[in-house]
């Protein structure tokens, strides 16, 4: 994995965001950013606010206080469960919403997007016969039809068994390494943050408890014998009372 | 199957909401569809104005006195009335659904009965029905209702007047005194004094003479056999229906009832078509995922709504344009009205598809918004249907208001007013309104749809 560059422009600044239903607080004062071609990934326990954190920066709802650098036509958002139409074959999806981002090119876009997904074989086939790792790379085609610098990704390997994750992360990695494109997802598959992000944010209770690498998460556990990384984000939460 | 059994009523004792729902949505739609199609309560509520003074209520029936209030009464055997005051009391009982009519006995009624019965001449009286006409199935079983107690005072009244008939008849024959008006009484010899008379004048005369006064008699009676058998023409004649009635329609509808089935059948399909296609259409938004992509810029969430409302009442109104068009046809309606028709079933297909997104709103899936959908909707056009008179005047207002409240009503009498001629722009105005209500409903439902 390519170290961050974290001197690099931000691609993306969240400031101070905050989200409350009623007297529930989901999100409390989190502020980080992001440089063009980092992938960021937000992990924490169930309830932590991840997806909270990841509507908010895609404009997908509203914070209670706080603000995004970016406007939402410029971030790409792929959410947990494919947002596409089942009975629409997958080109016909892509050529939707294409036109609905006002793409200049959409033809030349959707055979792009079917390249890069791998899914030249299956544009006619309806969503709805794929499978769940074939959906959600339409999802995340769907997602990068407008050519954000930023795509968001929430929760996008849980529904895939151990094969199609490993070519789900191939094809993420590729856009960041590749294209340049800043990724921010979040997971609850800390080896797999270890493994592909090159830095974490680290959510409990709405709380942003750390931001940096996955090496400075271990060290900051304080432990010195030999445990995984798992074991390492365990002990981190639970020092400090999660 | 014991276990999965047990497990299903488990299940069901810990969703009361639904049990209650399954038990009571039955019963209320059966209570509805039941006011909605009876032909209204056994007895229904009519307003009655008896304008006639008191202590003049007396017809004198060949010498006789009957109390006209007798007969009244007989109107009553089959309605509940509501006695009031003047005539515009009785009117305003009916225009606000208190009464399922009107009956008003004007002043003249027993001044013109009685001479009707005494052979003067003159008009026959005549009773005064009011009623709304807010469909032809009510306006049937009103009309029939007239009939039927109308039916029943003449009869009574008949009855009298047969008695009478048969009292001139043995007038005739037997002989005897007879109350004329203006003439007082005179003494009627009958067919059999006069046999007797003719047969002992015949005896007691020579062949050729000639006895004045006995020929005299005979002829006397003579002219007056003819002249009573004359006069009792108009008197059999009244027989049948002696009391007349002016029936008079309250605004509402004119149309027959087949035009009115007609209406009916094309609003339900409209109904059903559009509801179920607007909330199907913007329920499948959220249950595809794809409601939250859409409205982070791509389409504003007011532009969704009327995207929805437009392409479930376009699909729904060129439906219901080839029904109604094909029912035109065969009942030979006329074509002359139909850009009028396509404009009420246009205004009512936009209502009835704003209804639809908001039902959509508010529910998750394309499931849930068809079964919300079908539930909202038998009630309401069971409620549109129900007329005014068949309930207690409270619930009536609450009925009206209800359907008020939903495209049916509207939509059927915009329907009713572009086929059979009304005020349609009334009508028209009111759907204008609920689509805008109810995109507005559906518009503030969708801030909670993610």
């Amino acid at each position: 994995m390519a170290a961050p560059r974290t001197d690099a422009p931000e691609a993306l600044r969240a400031k101070s965001l905050s989200k409350s239903y009623g007297t529930r607080r989901a999100l409390q004062d989190v502020s980080f950013s992001a440089a063009p071609g980092e992938l960021l990934a937000i992990i924490g326990p169930n309830g932590a606010g991840k997806t909270t954190l990841l509507q908010i920066l895609a404009g997908a709802l509203e914070p209670t206080a706080g603000s995004v650098s970016l406007d939402s036509r410029d971030v790409g958002w792929v959410p947990q469960q494919p947002a596409i139409y089942s009975k629409l074959s997958v080109g016909e999806n892509l050529r939707l919403f294409a036109r609905l981002e006002k793409v200049s090119d959409v033809e030349g876009t959707i055979a792009r997007m079917l390249l890069q997904a791998g899914l030249n074989e299956r544009a006619g086939d309806p969503v709805g016969t794929l499978s769940g790792g074939n959906q959600q790379r339409v999802n995340i085609a769907v997602g990068l039809l407008g050519d954000p610098s930023v795509l968001l990704l929430d929760e996008p390997s849980s529904a895939l068994d151990p094969r199609q994750r490993e070519r789900l992360w191939e094809f993420v990695s590729a856009l960041a390494r590749d294209g340049g494109t800043t990724v921010v997802y979040s997971t609850h598959n800390v080896a797999e943050a270890e493994r592909y992000a090159d830095r974490l944010l680290v959510l409990a209770d709405g709380e942003l408890l750390f931001v940096g690498t996955p090496e400075e998460l271990e060290r900051a556990t304080g432990e010195h014998e030999a445990i995984d990384f798992e074991g390492a984000f365990v002990r981190f939460l639970r020092a400090r009372g999660h | 199957m014991r276990w999965l059994l047990l497990k299903d009523l488990q299940i069901l004792r810990r969703s009361p909401l639904l049990v209650a729902l399954l038990v009571l949505y039955p019963l209320i739609v059966a209570l509805l569809v039941g006011l909605a199609l009876s032909s209204g309560p056994s007895k229904p509520k009519v307003a009655f104005a008896n304008l006639v003074p008191s202590g003049e209520a007396t017809i004198n029936l060949g010498g006789r006195d009957l109390d006209a209030t007798t007969y009244a009464s007989e109107l009553f055997e089959a309605v509940d009335p509501v006695r009031v005051d003047s005539r515009e009391e009785a009117i305003e009982k009916v225009r606000s659904g208190e009464a399922l009519g009107a009956l008003v006995i004007p002043p003249d009624v027993i001044e013109r009965l009685q001479g009707t019965l005494s052979l003067a001449g003159g008009e026959p009286p005549t009773v005064e029905v009011y009623y709304t006409a807010d469909n032809p199935l009510k306006r049937r079983y009103v009309q029939a209702t007239i009939d039927a107690t109308l039916a029943d005072a003449n009869k009574a009244l008949s009855d009298e007047i047969f008695k009478e008939a048969a009292r001139y008849l043995n007038l005739i024959v037997a002989g005897g005194k007879l109350s004329l008006p203006l003439v007082g009484d005179v003494d009627i010899l009958g067919l059999r004094r006069a046999q007797r008379i003719i047969d002992a004048a015949v005896a007691g005369l020579p062949e050729d003479s000639t006895s004045r006064v006995a020929l005299e008699q005979v002829s006397r009676f003579a002219r007056l056999a003819a002249d009573n058998l004359d006069v009792s023409r108009p008197i059999l004649a009244s027989i049948g229906s002696p009391v007349r009635v002016n029936e008079r329609a309250i605004g509402g509808s004119s149309s027959s009832l087949d035009v009115f089935g007609v209406e009916v059948a094309v609003v339900i399909s409209l109904m059903f078509v559009t509801l179920l296609l607007a909330a199907g259409m913007l329920a499948l938004e959220r249950e595809e995922h794809a409601f939250g992509r859409l409205v982070r810029g791509l389409v504003s969430r007011t532009g969704l709504l009327a995207e929805k409302i437009s392409l479930a009442g376009l699909c729904a109104w060129l439906l219901a344009a080839v029904m109604l068009a094909v029912l035109v046809g065969i009942l030979d309606l006329g074509w002359s009205r139909t850009p009028v028709w396509l404009l009420a079933l246009a205004f009512a297909a936009l209502a009835f598809a704003a209804l639809g997104v908001a039902i959509g709103g508010l529910t998750r899936e394309v499931r849930a918004a068809s079964l919300l959908a079908f539930m909202l909707a038998l009630p309401i056009a069971a409620l549109a249907l129900v007329p005014s008179g068949a309930v207690g005047e409270t619930l009536y207002d609450l009925i009206r208001i209800v359907s008020g409240a939903f495209p049916f009503k509207p939509a059927l009498n915009a329907l009713d007013a572009a086929l059979s001629g009304g005020d349609l722009l009334a009508h028209l105005a009111h759907l204008m309104a609920l689509t805008a209500a109810f995109a507005l409903l559906a518009r503030l439902s969708l801030r909670r749809f993610g």
